[in-house]
């Protein structure tokens, strides 16, 4: 406890967007029953504090650390070591933090292809073709910058982790649920769930969620929902030949994106029990495929020209195989 | 260093077909080359994806797939999602750098335990010629398994 007696708070972003912690600002009024139940000591995207400040907390003093992104380079990991030791319940906060998420992609590719789309590609203006460098000598000294890793990790491929709370982001609905929780948990009205526990999301799939009608209808065809003729808002979107991931995706957001028309691209993770995310979209898109030859077999398959983006564009650093041969060998 | 290389196989067989096929090759001792390790399902069907890719990140070299001849399947159809779910598996794995010749479907009836045994043979002589895979042994919380890349040097 603080000063004025409210347990401390912390939030801290590594390798992620942002977007993460809009989502905790958005959770509207809420804030305020948060304000009056926390004193936040650390959040480095909405108030100014040092690392040091952190180092002098003794440790477990912080009771609750909200941690978003993956672990991609020196700095990442340190903070996670560090925020573990002074929190007595860290959360694996959104995608990139339970599962690498968009970040976590990077791991198909290798650390000179991420550094020439990040300082030569087009999108960069950088005519010298400058490079950071580790450290460099100024007339004060030598001055350095945080290790890059070949592979991004998840925090809790780094540090242990209390608990889990998917999404990209987690719905804000399902954020002010979880402060609710903690709040009667400090005033004694509930207890926290099981160590390890995945919370803010239910534990069967998107598919449970979503009103679209499903009649087991097999494709002769996969295709963009853009190329799609005459959609019908009713039916599976799967079953008209558009590649959505609901089949293996966890529930939590109330199936969005497939009642607005859209495939789901499975930013809730894997559903419980879900040992490779990937792996179960593939079974799942292979039974719906309408053919038992393979060259046709073959021809349909065409109409996913990214397998691997498309099973694995949220889960890749959390899959078994974690990141394509690019990144790791020599 | 791929001269004296053994690779592992990990192979997938069906009890009605090719798993008996494997036992009468052994019966009738047809040689076959060691490496395979054989895990016996009850139907090709069963080969859950994420079986090949634990088998992957756990250190196997190749992974052989097989069951009943088309049309031949004791669960009716199970072999044709076998073989849907293989060929996307394979493209799948492609991205990650698995090559397509370490990962196998074959057909294989009760009473062909010579073929069985010359698939065996052939997988084992392409993997050995593609040489270790050496899947990374990812290590959680610690330090990073594989050496960082000294960035200065790139
Ligand atoms: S596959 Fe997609 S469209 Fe079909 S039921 Fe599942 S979430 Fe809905
Ligand atoms: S439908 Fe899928 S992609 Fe859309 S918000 Fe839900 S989990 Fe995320
Ligand atoms: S029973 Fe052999 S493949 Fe189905």
């Amino acid at each position: 406890m603080s000063a004025n007696g409210k347990p401390k708070f912390a939030m801290y972003w590594a390798a992620s967007c942002g977007g993460c912690e809009i989502a905790v600002l958005n959770i509207g009024e809420k804030i305020l029953d948060f304000d009056a139940n926390f004193e936040v000591v650390f959040w480095p995207v909405a108030m100014d504090a040092k690392y040091k400040d952190v180092e002098a907390m003794p440790d477990q003093s912080i009771l609750l650390t909200l941690w978003n992104g993956g672990i991609r380079n020196k700095e990442n990991e340190e903070i996670a070591h560090l925020l573990r030791r002074k929190s007595q319940i860290l959360v694996a906060f959104g995608s990139c933090a339970t599962e690498g998420c968009i970040p976590g992609l990077a791991n198909f590719s290798s650390t000179e292809e991420i550094f020439h789309a990040a300082y030569d590609s087009i999108s960069s203006e950088n005519p010298e073709k400058l490079r950071p460098q580790y450290r460099t000598q100024m007339p004060e000294g030598e001055i350095s910058i945080p290790e890059f890793y070949p592979t991004l990790r998840t925090l809790d491929q780094v540090v242990k982790v209390d608990y889990y709370m998917p999404g990209c982001p987690p719905e804000s609905h399902q954020i002010a649920s979880v402060i609710d929780l903690v709040i009667q948990v400090l005033q004694g009205k509930a207890t926290l769930p099981p160590a390890g526990s995945v919370i803010g999301a239910g534990i069967s799939t998107v598919c449970d969620d979503c009103p679209r009608q499903r009649n087991v209808k097999l494709v002769k065809k996969f295709t963009r929902i853009q190329a799609l003729q005459n959609p019908d808002p009713t039916l599976c979107l799967l079953e008209q030949g558009v590649p959505c991931n609901g089949p293996a995706t966890r529930q939590g957001c109330g199936a969005l994106c497939p009642q607005a028309g859209a495939q789901c691209i499975g930013c809730y993770g894997p559903a419980e029990g879900v040992i490779d995310y990937g792996a179960r979209l593939i079974s799942a898109f292979a039974s719906v495929i309408d053919s038992t030859d393979p060259d046709e077999i073959e021809a349909i398959l065409d109409g996913i020209p990214d397998p691997a983006g498309q099973f694995y564009r949220f889960n890749l650093a959390g899959s078994l195989l974690r990141a394509g041969m690019k990144s790791w060998s020599r | 260093m791929t001269e004296n290389f053994e690779p592992v196989i990990i192979g997938f067989t069906c009890n009605w077909c090719s798993y008996r096929a494997a036992d009468l090759a052994g019966t009738a001792r047809i040689k076959y080359p060691p490496n395979v390790r054989l895990i016996r399902m009850m139907c090709s069907g069963r080969l859950d994806p994420s079986f090949v890719m634990k088998a992957f990140s756990e250190g196997a070299d190749g992974v052989l797939i097989t069951g009943c001849h088309p049309g031949e399947c004791h669960y009716l159809e199970q072999n044709y999602k076998a073989l849907r779910r293989f060929l996307l598996m394979r493209r799948t794995l492609a991205q990650f750098g698995i090559e397509p010749g370490r990962v196998k479907l074959v057909w294989a009836s009760a009473a062909e335990g010579v073929r069985l045994a010359n698939e065996i043979s052939k997988i084992v002589e392409e993997v050995r010629a593609l040489g270790p895979l050496n899947w990374p042994k990812w290590k959680d919380n610690g330090v990073h398994k594989i050496a960082l890349h000294e960035l200065e040097e790139v």
